[in-house]
């Protein structure tokens, strides 16, 4: 089963009737595998929203956590489809706030229309995922390897570059607002969408509809299920792979754009946990580690359940470790499920 | 197996050092003076200002410095490999800031042993005397400038203020408490336990967020303040990123105007906000001083046999802290902004 989400196959269909209700919801999983995550989402804003009132459960805190989250979302979306191809990117944090502080450092340094050095910063990550892509496709080195080593490259160029000097959300107001772009907001009944938040939502469909309707889509799904069969049915295997990395860099770089409009200014201390946060979304999600199954909408909500968490148990006053040792047993409980349903192919 | 192989190191050194007759300390006075600073982290431009600080000042006294730094904060490791180092490289001095008080203290002590002058910066060992000295902001007096200054700006309307603490994380490290209890003190609230946040009954507390002291965690964290209660009005965070974070969450609601945030630091970009009316006013502290009092000092035991000697009435060398503020409040002490630029770092 290469393509998720598609109807069960014929054989299923036969043997429909001697199915136990467990078993139906063991295929009813392994078909809509964002379903997990969204039945649980849903199940955390109930709860929080009867534990702690209208504090959490108002437009204005809903729509809150989705500015909270939508770096970290737009980040798990690159990290899905590289996931998706069963590697994974350690480098995508460092790939972000790289970008950034280039958008920035290219304004203010060099004096470059902000415009352009968006572009460039654009461009560069790109050109990082480009990298990765070469070094995993081409030069067949493990991605756990590739990338863990460019995270470190990156991030030493980070600082080196940056000189670990911020720049300051006025400077940037007064000089280049076009960087703050995606601070901009909506406000509709009560609820402040970003055009951050906007982007991530956005992004999300897209990738999903680009997944499950295009034929590069297929590709990636098929790389990642088992790239010997996807390159006996015809798939070239290494431009897929380094198609991915490369749009995976892509979005990084989007989300260092996004992030200066959240935090104001450009800072290389930045996005320092982006990487976990993001495998931590994506698992939360329901795509698989091993590749080739799971929904990019999963990561979505993945990244929301771990805003609403965050939000709601601030909110109740709990200690910050209660929402870390809570995520960590969605991780666990995420993987397990995710086991089961692998089963059914079994 | 690390720890074994560090372990193994250590002894080595140990038996090295302790077996030559030529020991560090008793290196004559025509051999180069030899010195180490190992730092938290170099991503944190406060580090690196102390470790461009201590270079210059080196220079200047012809000594031999070697520069190290955690890779994180909170890395205790990559500082027990660094003094390692320092030992077999026999330097005279180490300056050190630790980030991990407690857990370095038997490397310190084995370096101390071997004869060679240590030197705490910054954030204070546990327990204090396990270092020759202690060259630190006085982090307390820092929370209580600002804190003073924030119930002297109020006036009357201290009695009913609504104040929200943005602090350090979790973990309750010294100087996250004592900037934290220094304001409280300085406010006019109850502390109780003075190594303890969170222990307080004062009605006008609406709550403690952590930022991990930087823009993106400033500002999530001053939006679940927010959240918790809309009519907040004093913000004390634990430094300027984390400050200026918070100022992007009050801008997002239209509140940053009748908010009085107040910050810990000194650094550049924070003086700029002060000067802008971001920040109503913080405590500037002195890490370039801290590292050059730590050259001569290192220097002076190696000609003299002389240890510094801490500021009198405090248990560790004050090496200053200032009010910078352009709202100068009678009773405390303060310089303007433009006098706070000519002595900030970073």
């Amino acid at each position: 089963m290469a393509i998720p989400e598609q109807p069960a196959s014929a054989a299923g269909f036969t043997h429909a009737a001697a199915r136990t209700p467990l078993q139906r919801l063991q295929h009813l999983l392994h078909s809509n595998p964002s379903l997990v995550p969204l039945l649980v989402l849903i199940a955390s804003v109930i709860v929080f929203a009867i534990l702690a009132g209208p504090r959490f459960f108002s437009p204005l805190a809903l729509t809150l956590i989705l500015q909270q989250v939508a770096v970290v979302g737009i980040v798990g979306a690159a990290q899905s489809l590289v996931i998706l191809t069963a590697g994974i990117d350690l480098s995508v944090g460092a790939i972000m706030v790289v970008c950034s502080v280039i958008m920035g450092q290219f304004t203010f340094r060099y004096g470059l229309p902000p415009g352009l050095s968006i572009l460039c910063g654009l461009a560069a990550g790109t050109f990082f995922g480009f990298l990765n892509g070469v070094m995993v496709a081409r030069l067949r080195l493990p991605p756990f390897i590739v990338t863990l080593g460019m995270w470190q490259i990156l991030l030493a160029a980070n600082f080196l570059y940056s000189r670990n000097e911020t720049i300051r959300s006025q400077d940037i107001e007064a000089q280049a607002p076009i960087l703050q772009l995606f601070a901009a907001k909506i406000t509709l009944a009560g609820a402040d969408f970003t055009l951050g938040t906007l982007f991530m939502i956005a992004l999300m469909l897209l990738l999903a509809f680009v997944l499950r309707h295009t034929a590069w889509g297929r590709h990636v799904y098929a790389v990642g299920d088992d790239p010997q069969a996807a390159e006996l049915s015809g798939i070239n295997v290494k431009a897929t792979l380094i198609s991915v990395y490369m749009i995976a860099g892509f979005i990084c770089a989007m989300a260092g754009w996004v992030l200066i409009g959240r935090i104001g200014s450009v800072s290389p201390n930045s996005g320092q946990q982006a990487n976990i946060e993001s495998i931590t979304a994506v698992v939360i999600g329901g795509i698989s580690l091993f590749g080739g199954r799971g929904s990019i909408l999963g990561t979505l909500f993945g990244a929301l359940i771990v805003g609403v968490f965050t939000l709601g148990l601030r909110l109740l006053g709990a200690d910050a470790q209660w929402t870390y040792l809570l995520i960590g047993a969605l991780i666990i409980g995420a993987v397990a499920v995710d086991q089961w349903i692998r089963r059914v192919t079994a | 197996m690390k720890s074994l192989l560090a372990t193994t190191a250590a002894v080595g050194v140990i038996a090295l050092t302790g077996a030559l007759p030529g020991a560090p300390s008793s290196a004559s006075a025509a051999d180069q003076i030899k010195a180490c600073l190992i730092t938290k982290t170099d991503s944190n431009p406060f580090f690196a200002k102390m470790r461009d600080g201590a270079v210059a000042r080196a220079k200047e006294l012809g000594i031999d410095l070697k520069t190290f730094a955690g890779k994180y904060d909170g890395d205790n490791e990559a500082q027990v490999s660094a003094i390692e180092t320092c030992m077999f490289e026999g330097v005279n001095g180490i300056l050190m800031s630790p980030n991990d008080s407690a857990a370095i203290v038997p490397m310190v002590k084995k370096a101390r042993d071997a004869g060679i002058l240590f030197i705490t910066l910054d954030s204070p060992l546990d327990p204090l005397d396990a270092a020759d000295a202690t060259f630190a902001t006085d982090n307390f007096k820092a929370g209580d400038l600002i804190g003073k200054w924030a119930a002297g700006k109020l006036g009357d309307k201290a009695a009913d203020a609504r104040i929200g603490f943005l602090d350090l994380n979790a973990s309750q490290v010294a100087v996250d408490y004592l900037r934290d209890q220094g304001f409280m003190q300085g406010f006019g609230i109850d502390v109780k336990d003075p190594k303890v946040i969170g222990d307080e009954s004062d009605k006008r507390i609406v709550g403690h967020a952590y930022t991990d002291g930087a823009e993106e965690g400033g500002r999530k964290a001053m939006e679940t303040i927010l959240q918790i209660d809309p009519n907040v009005n004093v913000v004390y965070t634990i430094n300027e990123p984390a400050a200026a974070g918070a100022y992007e969450a009050l801008k997002a609601v239209g509140r940053e105007k009748d908010v009085l945030l107040v910050s810990v630091d000194g650094g550049c970009p924070g003086v700029k906000n002060v000067a802008a009316g971001i920040i109503g006013a913080t405590s500037q502290q002195y890490p370039m001083r801290m590292t050059a009092l730590g050259m001569d000092a290192i220097k002076a035991y190696v000609e003299t046999g002389k240890k510094p000697e801490p500021t009198p009435g405090k248990d560790f060398f004050d090496t200053g802290t200032a009010l910078i503020t352009d709202q100068p409040v009678d009773g405390v002490e303060s310089l303007d902004s433009k006098k706070g630029a000519e002595l900030c770092w970073g």
